[in-house]
């Protein structure tokens, strides 16, 4: 049987769940509460619900579970799927570590490589946008005027719309090997002939952290914003120094902001498509491109699946990890 | 004429919290009718109860002597002006007005026509074209009326309209409201937890505590002849003191008190050896009352001037505090000194000390 | 932070460097959409022209993508504002029980990276029109704007959700006790509201799905929008055009930023009008009442 027909069944489970979860809360004899409907009438009950519904279930949920599932499955002709050989095997899995569908004998290190340097990278350039956007974050909220503030908004909402890949090709404009750097850099006398910024990678790199700044620095400057002024005078008053001010009384006010813009880089820095397709190098390291590769390279995309999923996988675990760490909820971080 | 609004066994319940007990009432046409108690005692609960927004969890509540059971908000002939008016910032003044007019379907020109006469009624002619947010506070709590009146309630409900008013002009809209009650002649149930507002503006007050309709009356009764101890602490100042009946004679009861024998009327036929609160009004009391059989000693703590009248606050034996109010400043004692209290019998009343004491 | 001069030269510095390195390359570039050479330059510069932007137009799978592009724009606008409006409703009103676990539903979207989100609906909807025989679905616009719905409709809910958090429940109920009906309440009261959400979350919408690439890269199948278009022509090498388009996008920004802050600034002066004025008929009010 097609698993289609089992993940289709699922959305009769949600709602039955969602309707007991109403009756179990519904229950008693308490006065007040009326029902969804009588709330808010028949047409508009069953807009919400048809909306919420179809979003939900048909546009996140069903999908990511039919990649899920997908990605435990063989390669198989259309013809055959659903038939005797489409059982669930982990070989996709395996070929991600052993670059074999059957052997164990040699690591697959190209893609574990990719893997684990997308990860690592992506990290650091985390960090990396956190430090460079902090203080100006925190020198918008707390110290600019009024006036200095809209000029500094505007000069930040405007880079903010233009595209990935415009972004990467102003990068890759600047760092080529007649670009501007390198004039500036050979006639300063700083070396004799064009320095390969892309095949070194850190045209990637730079890239990347460039793409993502603003989405560090909007957070930021939400979470600081709200910090009362007095606190900071009161500490400063009392005689505390700079350093522990931003440590003890500015960071952990803006906490909520710094989970949700070091997620927001993360998740952008390893699902990034464009910045490594126009600033890696021909030797780069990105899990991306090899994702992208097993769908409209090789065509396989139960392989494809599964690369995918253990993307998923790394984001997730990165998301808990902020969250065990900061001590967040989820809905904190995501406003 | 069917009753304007009747409660029959009323009881509203939230999960194990009862907000309404057993709510009996009827409101005649044309009353003004108030729910006075602290907040927190249900009459909010209850006046929503009343305009549909509360389906009560037992009994029935008929409006025109129709049952409303089952009728929501809008399709009950009541309207509700809320305690923050709740006008739409988004509708202008006369928009607003006519709101109400607009979903009855009623024909713009008719509604225009209404919506004219209303505004000219509450001294908005000029305002019409204003957005909510232009206008002042008063100015808004006439708009709240108009766009209440439009619709031709049978019933008015008002939901502490003026609390958000400063003194002055919360005692200039009383009157204002007063006035509006009597031309258009309709009833008008208004709660608020403000005495002085249920005692100046109402025909009758129900007085409400915990959920629980203590007592109706007119505004004298509620005052003069409070029949719960809850009434007759919360309707105006008052002492009380703890004690147990001796004896009963006519309507008049002794009571044995740690300050002596007491008399006061005994309204409620409390018979020998019950527990019983003794109630009486500062301004019954009289000081240095040497030759008065009803009385007790106390130590004058303070003595508060305040033109037309005195507080004093004494202490007496069981170190409970007793204030006893004096016309203008002639004869004020001064602080620690001793003398008697005294009060006739008449102002003095006996109740039943409530189960929880 | 009050500094010494030193602390305050450096400070300035920062920002100074801060906005080279966010605003250079985009300045870079725009000075090479106007210079000569094949490869976009800056320096030197070999001579002043506009025939990239000629080019640029003259691009006819440029142009079809910016159209695809705007279609989808349009298309997911309808979309996701409805349905993140029915979102932010529901979250409101759905049992505390059930809430945290919708939230993280309706919210991974934005916490999910758009090449899964692009592979997954790519996977499903084949499967999904395979087995129902409605191949006409499996079309790359309508993948991708099923893609894009999927997280634009998350943040037009954060949006709305935001606004729709400061709504007054009692003109909802004022509505009702006047006689509206609960769609007249909803058309007349909640929507009105929530107007200026709706707007930002309409704007957003388009903004974020016409500049998508990593979902619109996988789910487009075999369409063109401009930016998988703009990604090839990248790929093939670089030219002075690409350069002309980023030049246009910023330009067209820039007057959008400056024109939402003349409108903001007009509004914040009629807000101030009005409170003037009810200030004015307060005084006025607390006047005209008679001493007792």
């Amino acid at each position: 049987m097609r698993s289609i027909y089992v993940i289709l069944l699922l959305p009769l489970v949600v709602v039955i769940a969602f309707w007991l979860i109403a009756r179990v809360e519904g229950t008693g004899t308490s006065a007040s509460r009326p029902g969804f409907f009588q709330r808010n009438g028949w047409p508009i009950g069953l807009y919400l619900i048809i909306a919420v519904g179809f979003w939900a279930l048909f546009i996140i949920v069903l999908p990511m579970i039919y990649m899920v599932d997908l990605s435990f499955r063989p390669k198989l002709p259309l013809s055959q799927m659903g038939g005797p050989k489409d059982v669930y095997t982990l070989q996709n899995y395996r070929y991600f570590l052993f670059g074999s569908l059957t052997s164990t004998a040699h690591w697959n290190w190209i893609h574990i490589n990719a893997f684990f340097t997308t990860i690592f990278a992506s990290i650091l350039i985390t960090l990396l946008n956190f430090a460079i956007c902090y203080p100006l974050a925190y020198h918008m909220a707390q110290s600019a005027t009024a006036e200095r503030l809209r000029v500094l908004l505007l000069l930040l909402i405007v880079p903010y719309w233009v595209n990935d890949i415009l972004r990467a090709f102003a990068f890759r404009v600047l760092l080529s090997s007649g670009g501007i750097v390198n004039q500036a850099l050979m006639g300063l006398g700083l070396t004799s002939e064009p320095f390969d910024f892309l095949a070194a990678d850190v045209g990637l790199y730079m890239g990347l952290s460039y793409a993502y700044l603003l989405l560090m620095i909007f957070p930021l400057y939400n979470a600081i914003e709200s910090l009362d002024r007095n606190q900071i005078e009161a500490a400063r008053d009392l005689g505390a120094p700079w350093w522990h001010i931003h440590a003890f009384i500015v960071m952990p006010h803006a906490k909520p902001g710094i989970a949700s813009g070091c997620t927001l880089v993360f998740m952008l820095c390893t699902g990034a498509v464009a910045t490594p397709m126009v600033l890696g190098g021909p030797r780069t390291m990105w899990f991306t491109p090899i994702v992208y590769d097993r769908f409209y390279q090789l065509f396989n995309w139960p392989q494809g699946a599964a690369y995918a999923f253990l993307l998923l996988v790394a984001c997730i675990v990165f998301v808990l990890t902020v969250l065990r760490i900061t001590g967040l909820k989820l809905g904190e971080i995501t406003r | 004429m069917a009753a304007a609004v009747e409660l029959e066994g009323v009881n509203v319940t939230f999960g194990e919290f009862v907000a309404v007990r057993d709510a009996n009432l009827t409101i005649e046409p044309g009353e003004f009718f108030s729910f006075l108690g602290p907040s927190g005692c249900g009459k909010t609960t209850l006046l929503r109860t009343i305009s549909g927004f509360i389906e009560p969890t037992r009994g029935s509540v008929r409006i025109g002597g129709e049952d409303m059971k089952g009728f929501g908000p809008n399709k009950r002939p009541t309207a509700l002006i809320f305690q923050n008016l709740a006008l739409f910032p988004m509708m202008s003044v006369a928009e607003n007005i006519g709101y109400g007019l607009r979903v009855r379907g009623v024909p713009r020109h008719e509604r225009d026509e209404k919506v004219k006469n209303l505004l000219i009624q509450v001294a908005l002619t000029e305002h019409g074209h204003k957005k909510v947010s232009e206008l002042s506070g008063g100015q808004k709590q006439r708009v709240a009326i108009a766009r209440a009146l439009a619709v031709e309630p049978s019933v008015l409900l008002l939901d502490e309209p003026l609390s958000a008013l400063d003194l002055k002009l919360r005692q200039h809209m009383r009157a204002e409201l007063r006035a509006i009650q009597k031309r258009v002649g309709i009833t008008f149930i208004y709660i608020t937890h403000d005495q002085g507002e249920a005692l100046t503006m109402s025909d009758r007050i129900a007085v409400m505590n915990a959920g629980v309709i203590e007592q109706v009356g007119d505004g004298r009764a509620v005052y003069a002849e409070p029949r719960t101890p809850f009434v007759a602490s919360f309707v105006g100042e008052n002492n009380r003191i703890r004690g147990r009946v001796a004896s009963v004679e006519d309507g008049f009861a002794t009571l044995e008190t740690p300050l002596g024998i007491l008399k006061g009327r005994n309204p409620v036929g409390l018979t020998p050896g019950a527990e019983a609160l003794l109630f009486v009004r500062p301004e019954s009391l009289a000081l240095r009352a040497n030759g008065s059989t009803v009385g007790f000693e106390g130590e004058t703590l303070d003595v508060a001037y305040e033109g037309s009248v005195t507080h004093v606050t004494l202490r007496v034996r069981t170190g409970q505090k007793i204030t006893a109010t004096i016309g203008g400043g002639a004869g004020a004692p001064s602080s620690n000194e001793n003398l008697r209290v005294g009060f006739e019998p008449k102002d003095g009343l006996l109740l039943a000390l409530p189960a929880s004491h | 932070m009050t500094a010494g001069p030193f602390q305050r030269v450096m400070f300035a510095l920062y920002i100074a460097i801060f906005f080279v390195y966010l605003l250079g390359p985009l300045v870079v570039m725009a000075v090479s959409a106007f210079n000569t050479p094949e490869y976009p330059q800056v320096w030197p510069i070999e001579g002043f022209t506009t025939g990239w932007f000629g080019k640029l137009f003259a691009d006819r799978d440029m142009m079809e993508g910016f159209r695809t592009s705007l279609l989808i724009g349009f298309l997911v606008v309808c979309i996701s504002v409805p349905i993140g409006l029915a979102g932010a409703i529901v979250m409101t009103q759905i049992a505390p029980l059930a809430r945290s676990f919708y939230y993280l539903v309706v919210v991974s979207p934005v916490l999910t990276p758009g090449i899964i989100i692009g592979i997954s609906t790519v996977v499903f909807w084949r499967e999904l029109t395979t087995v129902t025989s409605t191949k006409f679905f499996y079309d790359g616009v309508i993948l991708t704007v099923l893609g894009h719905a999927s997280f634009i409709s998350a943040y037009c809910m954060l949006i709305i959700l935001a606004r729709l958090q400061r709504f007054d429940r009692s003109q909802e109920e004022a509505a009702l006790d006047l006689g509206a009906s609960y769609p007249q309440v909803f058309r007349h009261i909640l929507l009105p509201f929530l107007k200026p959400a709706l707007f930002s979350a309409a704007v957003l919408a388009f903004l974020s799905s016409f500049e998508n690439y990593n979902t619109t890269t996988f789910a487009i199948l075999s369409d063109k929008t401009l930016t998988t278009v703009l990604a090839g022509r990248v790929r093939q090498g670089s030219t002075p055009t690409i350069s002309a388009l980023a030049t246009i996008i910023v330009a067209v920004t820039l007057c959008a930023a400056l024109a939402y802050e003349l409108i903001k600034r007009r509004e914040d002066q009629r807000g101030r009008a009005r409170r003037a004025e009810a200030a004015r008929a307060e005084e006025a009010e607390l006047a005209s009442i008679p001493a007792e």
